[in-house]
């Protein structure tokens, strides 16, 4: 095996370890977005009229609408706990020493975030089986088309986590992005609400929503678990995986990036 | 020849299609929807308020309820030509095809009368006197008793069609809608719109046997108004439109229990089976569109935009 292939697999070996370490944290990841199904869904059922919106063909009720976006909330929430760890393997843990070694910088963070979105979408995966059981179903198909639709999605929103993991020098300052960063990229988005119910309270907020990778990220999830490609939000998520994965790598640049100025 | 086969197979084939015909209220027209698609492939114009709608027993002739055109319409099927009109008295909304094919049975909710209409001499045969608002209309399978349910006075009247006249009265809750017997003409069951129920009479003694309650999770009951329903040839289930609920109830024709809820579009009023019954199309009158179910999984599987605020729906094979 060649040394990126085990350098690969420490990393996977790694982040399932800590997940298994930490029970806590399936369950905490699981009752973020069941909170959201059973409260606050069941409380918005009436109150939220929703006209038929593709992929639906015909109308849903609003726990089924908000499924694809609780998963996205997932792999957002879990790329940015995973980047958080990072900053702190960076400081004292594994990952300062995995910098140094003579492997590529950027298969080291790439093997990273292949860990951090398989993790992601193990828990995405527990939560739409728990929404099954629900009474939310999909077909076989949607669900297996849902798997490199998430991991992709998964993948860019860790490469955003990374990019800014690498733009912050203490532990302390992540919290503060995080709640500059989830919080406005959950609510302007389309996991909530479809975007045209964004457009009649704003125009601007509407497109302000169909720019942000995330509204991408949930409908490519949205559209696959209904068996379908959405062209544009698999384009709009892979430049963004792109950008943000080109940022990260800039920041982790001991040359350029901020890594070496916190030194 | 071979040719010619192939060219008369392509002219045969939609001439086959099955279709469903959906009357659009405030547009004066009927959407035709195609079965195997589920796209609207024409749309032809009516009279004004086009409500209740019918087909002949060999599917050549439609006939339309014209409400604000104080008209039943008889339409050519295939070329969706007006032929004329029938004698029908005031504001005519729903009627009930005789099973010989030669009567009409028509609802006249002005003049509180219901109106039995000849449609080959198109002459009125008689006019009875029914209660206030007379709005559903059914016919046994035996033709030997049509309804007519009255929407004020609160009641199915029982008229024998061989003497015309009324033979009983039966008190049902507010504002009676629809009437349809089951498929052996055992029972017969009225929907009350304010009333929130649906009332099931045997036939023979025209007593009340139960009646169907509905209650949705997060819906109003206010908002729970039974109209238009349809059973399954089996008669075992009957489906109910529970208009501004936005649901149609499945409903155990044996226990009168709601087996389920499935969500339809704004307002729901009536509906249609496909021919081979597989499929279930609900009118919804607000949201301007039909809801295709599924039967076998009691699933709604698209919604299809048709003309403003269509109500009523009728196959054809």
């Amino acid at each position: 095996m060649t040394a990126a292939l085990v350098a690969l697999r420490a990393i996977l070996h790694r982040e399932a370890l800590r997940f298994l370490g930490q029970r806590g944290r399936l369950v905490a990841a699981l009752v973020r977005p069941l909170v959201w199904l059973f409260i606050f869904a069941a409380g918005f059922r009436a109150a939220l009229g929703l006209s038929i919106t593709p992929p639906y063909q015909t109308y849903i009720p609003y726990e089924t609408y908000v499924v694809p976006g609780l998963c996205g909330m997932i792999l957002l929430f879990n790329g940015m706990q995973s980047s958080l760890s990072l900053v702190y393997d960076r400081e004292m843990g594994s990952m300062r020493l995995l910098l140094t070694s003579p492997l590529p910088r950027w298969w080291l963070l790439l093997s990273k975030l292949i860990a951090g979105a398989a993790i992601s979408v193990l828990q995405a995966y527990a939560f739409l089986a728990i929404a099954f059981a629900y009474g939310i179903r999909m077909t076989g198909a949607g669900y297996l088309g849902a798997l490199p639709a998430m991991f992709f999605a998964a993948l860019m929103l860790g490469a955003l986590g990374l990019m800014l993991s690498s733009f912050i020098r203490q532990l302390e300052n992540f919290a503060g992005v995080m709640n500059f960063v989830i919080f406005p990229m959950f609510f302007l988005s389309t996991a909530l609400y479809p975007l045209w119910k964004m457009a009649e309270a704003s125009p601007l907020l509407a497109r302000a929503c169909a720019a942000n990778p995330f509204t991408q990220a949930v409908e490519l999830i949205r559209f696959a678990l209904y068996r379908q490609l959405n062209a544009p939000a698999l384009g709009w998520v892979a430049l963004a995986l792109l950008v943000f994965g080109a940022l990260a790598l800039w920041g982790y640049d001991p040359e350029r990036g901020t890594v070496r100025r916190k030194a | 020849m071979k040719y010619l086969a192939l060219t008369a197979l392509l002219f045969a084939a939609p001439a086959g299609a099955a279709e469903i015909w959906v009357t659009n209220e405030k547009d004066d027209t009927i959407s035709v929807i195609d079965v195997a698609t589920l796209e609207v492939t024409r749309t032809i114009p009516t009279g004004e308020r086009p409500r209740g709608i019918t087909f002949s027993k060999d599917y050549s002739k439609v006939y339309i309820c014209a409400s604000d055109s104080d008209a039943v319409q008889v339409m050519d099927a295939a070329t969706g030509k007006i032929l004329h009109d029938l004698p029908s008295g005031e504001d005519p909304e729903q009627f009930v095809l005789h099973p010989d094919d030669k009567h009409l049975w028509i609802a006249n909710e002005d003049d509180a009368v219901t109106t039995v209409v000849d449609v080959e001499s198109r002459t009125v045969v008689a006019q009875i006197n029914v209660g206030i608002e007379p709005e559903g209309m059914a016919v046994s399978p035996d033709g030997k008793t049509v309804i007519t349910t009255s929407e004020t006075t609160n009641m199915a009247h029982w008229i024998d069609t061989a003497t015309n006249k009324i033979y009983a009265n039966t008190l049902v809750d507010s504002r009676p809608r629809h009437a349809e017997f089951t498929k052996q003409g055992a029972e017969l069951w009225v929907s009350s719109e304010i009333g929130g129920t649906v009332t099931v009479f045997d036939t023979a003694t025209q007593a009340e046997k139960g009646k169907v309650r509905f209650e949705i999770t997060g819906v109003n009951d206010d908002l729970i108004q039974p109209v238009g329903f349809e059973f399954t040839p089996d008669g075992k289930t009957a489906f109910v439109a529970l208009g501004p609920s936005n649901h149609v109830a499945v409903v155990n024709a044996e226990t009168l229990e709601v087996d389920k809820y499935i969500l339809v579009g704004r307002r729901v009023w009536h509906m249609a089976f496909s021919p081979d019954h597989t499929q279930l199309f609900t009118t919804n009158g607000v949201s301007g569109d039909v809801t295709v179910i599924d039967v076998a999984s009691l699933e709604p599987v698209k919604t299809i935009k048709v003309g403003r605020f269509p109500w009523g729906a009728a196959m054809r094979p």
